[in-house]
């Protein structure tokens, strides 16, 4: 089903591109015998929505756990906010301002909606664990802030009837939506969104881009994302960057990306 | 309460309830090590194979440090000690093993387990020590007016039972409402998604595993009190397995729950089945009763039930 029916106006995006954020510079990486990346470079503007498309293991989730440092590359450098890197560390990311949600969706089953977002400010609570064994003055206090601001994320989300639900007992579509929360709670400056729409209706599809751009033009956060529906890509994306078989392929605004051979081939099969 | 009185003395009530009493306490105290083991499931999603070596170890540092120096500053040497454990296992052992499977970190737990049970003797000597924390030994005989003959406690046992009670209530809060707390839960749910948030996993399980091994010393230090510090507080601690079978391994509720159960059902069926079968039943009972649970409801009485989509 493609998304092209969807009523979103390219128009919305009103916000300025900026410099550049991140910079990947010749990223290879392999498991073993198997080359999953190999000599990847690209830029990431802020406040951009930029999509990573491909086939099936193409290496975008590879690309994506790179960036924020879950897998380590063999070579190349990652320039991240100015500072340049040869890889990157998970917790280190997340404190400067990366967010991301998981293909396969990574939430914390048994805690309900609430504290699965609440773990997302984690890292914006400032007392000391024994001040907070004793849950007293300065970690009430804290505890109430950040609350407050995870409240208006769950408007923002239209998700208030589910807020003390379990996660694990949610629907499919709704699940997504509350990792979504769980990344925006970190207040991000760049979200990276691992197949947000991957398996849901259109209606659930609907839902998510307009989140997706919300949050873009609400917040200006710099959004790269990972999809699978060229309507939803074309549509909502400023510039998309093509892997095929862990090369990049192209690379550019959506409707040159439509008009390259190379991507077309990728796509449909080429003879040879 | 004549007509109870009366009664009592024909079902013999009085015995009873003091079996029961007696089981509890028991119970309570394997309770306490239970807590140990469920706080790092819970947390870190390792069975921690290594908590009665931790019992050991912390019974007898707070028994040699309390022959030189007063009490509350042993308890807090000990306490230290175990922080400083937490800390080692984490950067030689935990460390090297982020995003394994659930049987690795296990088995590195027996290696820990073993480790721990040459290092403690070594460190603080093999003998059996006594420790003294001043409560009150002697027994005492409630409710004459009640039952024939009274009820015999242990005035000991009920200080111990409150201290369990009180610890087991500030750390339910603790798990349940505060930032770390929160960030124990989602460590052990989810290790990558926790990653992703920055929660830093090192931090975590340094966390975890000192407030467990405060629990061990709580623990260590009650069971020091009524046998004697020896070597064989680990096989009592291996008391603590049936208990978190039969409570889940996720609850700390269940850990409570399941060690009352298993401490009254031993003493009931030591004292009213052995006559008929013969003794020793305190030996096996636990076992054979989490075996059933396993049989017929694996994850506990409180633990999740887990459904997995197909």
């Amino acid at each position: 089903m493609s998304a092209n029916a969807m009523p979103l106006d390219a128009n919305l995006h009103r916000r300025e591109i900026g410099s550049v954020i991140l910079a990947l510079e010749n990223i290879s990486l392999a498991f073993g015998g198997v080359q999953a990346l190999s000599d990847i470079s690209f830029d990431v503007r802020e406040h951009e929505i930029l999509a990573i498309i491909g086939p099936n293991g193409a290496g975008k989730s590879s690309l994506l756990n790179v960036i924020n440092g879950v897998y380590h590359p063999q070579q190349g450098t990652i320039t991240f906010k100015g500072e340049k890197r040869h890889q990157m560390n998970p917790h280190k990311v997340a404190s400067q301002g990366v967010a991301r949600t998981f293909q396969n969706i990574a939430l914390f089953k048994g805690m309900s909606v609430l504290d699965n977002l609440m773990t997302g400010r984690n890292l914006m609570m400032k007392t000391g664990i024994l001040q907070q064994a004793l849950y007293w003055g300065a970690t009430q206090r804290e505890e109430l802030v950040h609350r407050a601001r995870v409240e208006e994320i769950i408007t923002f989300l239209e998700i208030e009837s589910i807020r003390k639900t379990p996660v694990g007992r949610l629907p499919y579509g709704l699940q997504k939506r509350v990792e979504l929360g769980r990344a925006l709670a970190a207040e991000p400056t760049m979200l990276l969104l691992d197949e947000p729409m991957a398996g849901m209706n259109v209606e659930e599809k609907q839902d998510m881009c307009r989140f997706v751009l919300d949050v873009n033009e609400e917040f200006g956060t710099t959004i790269v994302l990972i999809e699978h529906d060229m309507g939803v890509v074309m549509d909502i994306s400023d510039r998309v960057v093509v892997l095929d078989y862990g090369k990049k392929i192209g690379d550019g605004a959506p409707d040159d990306v439509r008009n390259n051979q190379a991507v077309i081939d990728a796509y449909l099969g080429v003879k040879h | 309460m004549k007509w109870l009185g009366a009664i009592s003395a024909e079902l013999k009530v009085g015995p009873f309830i003091e079996v029961v009493l007696g089981g509890l306490m028991a119970g309570v105290l394997y309770s306490l090590v239970a807590l140990g083991f469920v706080l790092i499931y819970k947390a870190s999603g390792v069975f921690n194979f290594a908590q009665g070596a931790m019992v050991l170890l912390a019974a007898l540092a707070f028994a040699r440090f309390s022959e030189v120096m007063p009490m509350p500053v042993a308890f807090l040497l000990a306490a230290l000690l175990m922080v400083g454990a937490a800390f080692a296992i984490e950067r030689l052992v935990l460390r090297h093993l982020v995003n394994q499977d659930g049987i690795i970190l296990f088995l590195a737990t027996f290696g820990i387990t073993y480790f721990i049970e040459g290092l403690g003797p070594q460190l603080f000597g093999d003998n059996i020590y006594r420790i003294d924390l001043g409560m009150p030994k002697e027994p005492r005989i409630i409710l004459e007016s009640m039952f024939e003959g009274g009820i015999l406690i242990n005035l000991e046992d009920f200080i111990a039972a409150g201290i369990a009670a009180a610890l087991v209530t500030f750390l339910a809060i603790f798990f349940q409402k505060t930032a770390t707390g929160r960030a124990l839960r989602a460590v052990a749910d989810d290790h990558q998604a926790a990653q992703s948030v920055g929660i830093p996993l090192n931090r975590i399980w340094v966390i975890v595993w000192s407030v467990s091994g405060f629990v061990a010393l709580v623990a260590g230090m009650i069971w020091g009190s009524k046998l004697g510090v020896q070597f064989s507080l680990v096989l009592i601690a291996l008391k603590a397995i049936p208990v978190v079978i039969l409570g889940g391994f996720t609850s700390v509720p269940g850990a409570i729950v399941g060690g009352l159960i298993i401490g009254v059902g031993e003493k009931i069926a030591e004292v009213y089945l052995g006559p008929i079968i013969g003794g020793g039943i305190e030996n096996w009972f636990a076992y054979v009763l989490a075996l059933a649970f396993l049989l017929f409801r694996p994850e506990g009485l409180f633990g999740e039930r887990h459904i997995d989509r197909v």
